[in-house]
C-alpha cells in the first residue's frame, strides 16, 4: 500500500491537472463561439456566389468552352492541402487529417507517390511538422496561415495553388480538412478544389433569368471562378478552424471527467490507507496497555 | 429597392435605397428602382447609395453586382476603410 503523503502529493498533482484541463475546455469553447461566427458570416456569401455562378454556367451551356480552371489534363503532379492546426490537445483532430491525407494516396493516387509526384501543402503548424518528417514534398509556404486567418490571407493561398495549376505545375489539387458539423462531431472531407468540378446544372428552368451581362457572360465567370475558389478555401479554413476547437472542447471536457475519477479512486485509498494507520495505532495502544495491565 | 452588401468576412449592409451607384468593370453605372435582371463584375472603387433619409459611400476593392426582381445583391471582395 502506498504511503500516505504518496497518495497525498499524487491527489493534489490531478487537481491541478483537472483544473488545467476544465479552463482549456472553456478557452476552446470561447473560440468556437467566436469561429462558428465567422462561418455563418461567410454562408450567405457563398452561397449567393455560388447561384450566381450556377445561374451564368446554366445560360452558357451551349457554348462549353474549355478554360483554364475547368482543364481536365492527365494527372501526373498532385498537389495535396492538408489543413491541420496550430496546437495539439484536441483529441483525434490532426491524426484524422494525417490519416485522411494516407488513404487519399493509397486509393487514388498510388503511383503518382511512387514516382514521387505528390506534394503536400500544409496548413497548419502541426501538419507542417508531421510531413516534414515524412518522404513526400512539402511546400510549407502557408503553414502559418491560421496565426492571422483572415479572407485576405486565404486569397494569398488559393492564389498561389490557381497559379500553380493554371502554370501546369499540378495537374490536380485537393483539400483535406475537417468539416465543423456540431460540437462533439467533425467530418473528415477530401475535396477536389482544381480543376474545377462543374456544378451541377439544375434541371428546373424556372430559375432561368435574361440577365443582361456586363462585360460578356464569360469575362464574367472568368472573373468568378477565382473568387469563389477563395471563399471555397476559406470556408474550408473555417470549419477546419471551428472542428478544431469543438475537438479540444469534447477531448478537454473528457479529460476532465476523466480526472474526476481517477481523484475519486485516489480519495479512495487514501482514506483506506488513513483508517489503516488508525487501526494499527489504536492496536498498538490496546496492546501496550494489554501488556502493562498484565505486569 | 432592396440593396444588400456582403463581403466573405462581414455584411456591410442591409436595407431599402431609392438609388445605387456601381463601379462597373466597362464604367460607373447606376441602378434604381425596377431595373432588368443583371450581373456585372465591379472593379475597385467607390459605391454610392441613397434613399430619402440615408447618403453613404464604401469603397471596394472589387466584387459582382446581381439586380433580380428589385433586389440587387453586391459581393464585394473587401472594404476599404
Amino acid at each position: 500500500m502506498p504511503s500516505l503523503k504518496e497518495v497525498k502529493g499524487r491527489i493534489t498533482s490531478v487537481i491541478s491537472t483537472q483544473q488545467i484541463t476544465k479552463a482549456m475546455k472553456m478557452v476552446a469553447a470561447a473560440k468556437l463561439r467566436k469561429s462558428q461566427d465567422r462561418i455563418t458570416q461567410i454562408r450567405p456569401f457563398a452561397q449567393k456566389l455560388a447561384s450566381i455562378l450556377s445561374n451564368l454556367s446554366a445560360a452558357q451551356s451551349n457554348s462549353d468552352g474549355e478554360n483554364w480552371y475547368s482543364q481536365q489534363r492527365e494527372v501526373r503532379n498532385v498537389l495535396i492541402v492538408a489543413i491541420s492546426s496550430d496546437r495539439g490537445l484536441c483529441g483525434s483532430f490532426n491524426s484524422n487529417i494525417f490519416k485522411g491525407v494516407a488513404r487519399l494516396v493509397e486509393e487514388k493516387y498510388k503511383n503518382e507517390y511512387a514516382k514521387g509526384h505528390v506534394t503536400i501543402l500544409p496548413i497548419g503548424r502541426k501538419a507542417n511538422e508531421y510531413f516534414a518528417k515524412r518522404k513526400v514534398a512539402v511546400v510549407s509556404d502557408y503553414a502559418t496561415l491560421f496565426s492571422n486567418l483572415t479572407f485576405d490571407s486565404a486569397s494569398a493561398a488559393a492564389e498561389f495553388m490557381m497559379n500553380a495549376f493554371q502554370q501546369g505545375k499540378y495537374d490536380k489539387i485537393e483539400i483535406v480538412y475537417n468539416e465543423f458539423k456540431n460540437v462533439a462531431t467533425q467530418i473528415l472531407r477530401a475535396e477536389q478544389f482544381l480543376p474545377v468540378v462543374p456544378p451541377a446544372t439544375s434541371q428546373n428552368t424556372s430559375t432561368q433569368v435574361d440577365y443582361i451581362y456586363q462585360p460578356s457572360q464569360e469575362e464574367i465567370i472568368d472573373g468568378l471562378i477565382p473568387k469563389s475558389l477563395k471563399v471555397q478555401l476559406f470556408k474550408s479554413l473555417l470549419d477546419s478552424s471551428a472542428s478544431e476547437n469543438g475537438a479540444r472542447m469534447t477531448a478537454m471536457d473528457k479529460a476532465t471527467e476523466n480526472a474526476g475519477e481517477l481523484l475519486k479512486q485516489l480519495r479512495l485509498t487514501y482514506n483506506r490507507t488513513r483508517q489503516a494507520a488508525i487501526t494499527k495505532e489504536i492496536l498498538e495502544i490496546v496492546g501496550g496497555a494489554e501488556a502493562l495491565k498484565s505486569a | 429597392m432592396h440593396l444588400e452588401i456582403l463581403t466573405p468576412e462581414k455584411r456591410v449592409f442591409e436595407g431599402e435605397v431609392s438609388i445605387a451607384t456601381f463601379p462597373g468593370a466597362d464604367g460607373s453605372f447606376q441602378v434604381m428602382d425596377h431595373h432588368a435582371p443583371l450581373i456585372s463584375l465591379l472593379k475597385e472603387g467607390v459605391v454610392e447609395y441613397k434613399s430619402k433619409d440615408l447618403k453613404n459611400t464604401i469603397t471596394i476593392t472589387g466584387g459582382v453586382v446581381e439586380v433580380l426582381k428589385n433586389k440587387t445583391i453586391l459581393l464585394a471582395d473587401g472594404i476599404v476603410e
